[in-house]
């Protein structure tokens, strides 16, 4: 109160300083309560998902899944370590995807984006255009999965997981706009010397494009990473099954899980704790993108202001 | 004009072109084909015959598409479900977005958008995951704590009506983090000499928030909007597929064409039945697509697709 009497003194507040001092304390207040039951609403189902995995079988089948176990356990991780052959390939799969799948789409979404931002290019427009129509319309799921199945004969095979995600027009149209930004100058001082442009795109441009390549790249990583929508249409062989996918077909039947396990090497009789497995094996395979995303979500963020900006 | 014509133009972006064919191929394969392919929505697909060989069947299977009654459902179903996302996502996320920039300290700010961000990073699969913990009907968290109350256990996977309300706190909840980012940077970004004279005219931080915050914010929430319509009858096929599945009990409520295509296409395997719907789902999104577009033309020509 004192400081709004001074406040009052001075004269530089016409509404009184003192209510503008409790409107302020109370959008405070109001900031705190809502930002914190926002943020907890977000980290909550988190943590039940740990909890339970971390619960005692039989208590979960008597008490449903809780916040806090009331018997803890690690028998559904000693499980899955212990069996683990299923869940390795898995993990194999989706990591060979992702790494292939990035670097080889990262490449080519600069690539393009180069070519389409150099403004000598005398077709670039009607290039662009070609690539941007496909994000307004589009021949369906029907003719796109004949094509893959019947015409390209991809069912079944590592590389199907990989090519259909393989370019995406918004990540190039990002990409250009970020390369426009790149002085015009370098690459005409480079012609000058005789390179020649596919060598200035790689000598000159990626090396200046690492923030946009690095944003880009995650933004790829991240979506093969999660990808099961490729595997639910196109994969039918359980080695060649990504982790999301593999994640989907426990969590869908406890038959599956209990063959999965036998065939990891687990005894057929065996007694198998499904309720917490299943929770276990969503944390396990969250897990690498719990630990990573704090340290890489600066780059989602720069990428979704670029692609604000841009639209 | 050049003096040497196409073949001295396309000579002298040799390199150019030569970069651009592995992402022109890609196009081709993957949407101008199955472009064409469209018209396997008027033939009676057999795969002999594949997408050009089939016989063509005239307009039998969009009669049996819309005959069904299906056609409406699921239209209806996914207009309505992106209207009450469009809504309720944008009003959260323009929410959580002005009170992180004006209310609460950096620390916190900092630490809370980290935390209301992580829903973005997971797969589908995974909220499927969290929405089993949840709502399972023998051991979900739920129906926990309705028990420990001594209270009815709910049904949820047998309830249609509950899915609604479900699937839009789904969608806010995964849509938040990345959405009170994009608005927090339209909201860093206003000029910061409006605030202080503001200050200086002796608003408070409400009449700053509803007079100064918001309306700068309308061009954003305007261009944001406008084009989330022009995707009205695409539905998210991750969310509804890994919440729903093939729970024909839910279907009334949750199907939307998406899902009904898939389904039409894996499930019953009537792939006449299934293009058709793809069909229509296509024209439709242009359609609205060009609408949306048209409108932000008018508002904002900077913001324009095209």
């Amino acid at each position: 109160m004192s400081a709004a009497m001074t406040n009052e003194k001075t004269g530089n507040a016409p509404r009184g300083a003192g209510k503008k001092q409790i409107d302020r304390l109370l959008l405070t207040i109001i900031g705190y309560v809502f930002i914190s039951l926002l943020a907890i609403v977000c980290i909550i189902p988190f943590l039940l998902i740990i909890s339970s995995s971390l619960t005692e079988e039989a208590k979960i089948v008597e008490n449903g899944f809780q916040l806090i176990p009331t018997a803890f356990s690690v028998e559904a991780y000693t499980l899955l370590f212990k069996y683990p052959a299923q869940m390795l390939k898995a993990y194999g799969v989706t990591i060979a995807v992702t790494a292939l799948g990035t670097l080889a789409g990262l490449f080519l979404t600069a690539m393009t984006a180069y070519v389409l931002q150099r403004k000598d290019f005398k077709w670039r427009n009607k290039f662009s255009f070609f690539f941007f129509f496909t994000t307004l319309f589009s021949g369906g799921l029907v003719p796109w999965y004949l094509m893959i199945v019947n015409y390209l004969d991809l069912k079944d095979r590592l590389i199907v997981l990989i090519l259909p995600m393989l370019l995406n027009v918004f990540y190039i149209i990002v990409m250009k706009s970020f390369m426009s930004s790149i002085p015009e100058a370098i690459t005409e001082s480079a012609k000058i010397d005789g390179a020649g442009d596919f060598r200035i795109f790689i000598q000159l441009i990626l090396p200046l494009s690492k923030p946009a390549l690095a944003t880009i790249g995650l933004f790829i990583a991240l979506a093969y990473w999660n990808d099961w929508y490729n595997a639910l249409l196109f994969i039918s062989n359980e080695n060649l099954m990504p982790l999301q996918y593999y994640l989907y077909k426990m969590l869908g039947n406890m038959d599956g899980m209990r063959k999965a396990m036998v065939s990891s090497g687990a005894v057929v009789t065996m007694n198998i704790p499904t309720e917490s497995l299943k929770m276990a094996m969503t944390i396990v395979a969250t897990g690498p993108i719990l630990l990573a995303y704090p340290f890489i979500q600066r780059y989602f963020v720069q990428g979704l202001t670029i692609g604000a900006v841009k639209g | 004009m050049n003096r040497h014509g196409f073949l001295g133009d396309v000579r002298k972006n040799k390199t150019l072109l030569l970069m651009l064919i592995p992402a022109v191929l890609f196009f081709i394969l993957f949407a101008y084909v199955p472009m064409a392919g469209i018209v396997l929505a008027f033939k009676q697909f057999n795969y002999g015959g594949g997408i050009f060989g089939s016989p063509w069947n005239g307009l039998d299977n969009f009669r049996f598409f819309f005959e069904s009654g299906n056609a409406w459902m699921v239209t209806r179903n996914t207009a309505l479900y992106n209207i009450a996302f469009i809504i309720v996502n944008n009003v959260l996320q323009i929410a959580a977005a002005i009170l992180l920039f004006e209310a609460v300290g950096k620390w916190f700010r900092k630490i809370s958008q980290t935390v209301m961000f992580l829903p973005y990073f997971i797969s589908w699969v995974v909220v499927g995951a969290i929405a089993y913990n949840l709502f399972n009907y023998d051991v979900g968290t739920l129906n926990s704590i309705l028990t420990a109350f001594g209270l009815e256990r709910i049904d949820i996977y047998n309830t249609p009506s509950y899915w609604p309300f479900i699937l839009v706190l789904v969608s806010a909840w995964k849509a938040l983090g990345y959405g009170s980012v994009m608005y927090l940077a339209a909201i860093t970004g206003i000029d910061t000499e409006m605030y202080e004279a503001a200050e200086i005219d002796g608003a408070n931080v409400f009449e700053r928030i509803f007079h100064i915050t918001i309306p700068n914010l309308y061009p954003t929430i305007i261009i944001l909007v406008l084009l989330a319509v022009g995707n009205i009858f695409r539905g998210d096929f991750g969310m509804f597929y890994n919440m729903v599945g093939n729970n024909g009990l839910l279907f009334s409520s949750t199907d939307v064409i998406d899902t009904f295509v898939f389904r039409s296409l894996t499930t019953s395997n009537e792939i006449g039945l299934s293009a058709a719907a793809g069909f229509y789902q296509s024209v439709l999104g242009f359609a609205t697509i060009l609408l949306a577009n048209y409108a932000v033309r008018k508002y904002d020509k900077d913001h324009a697709l095209f």
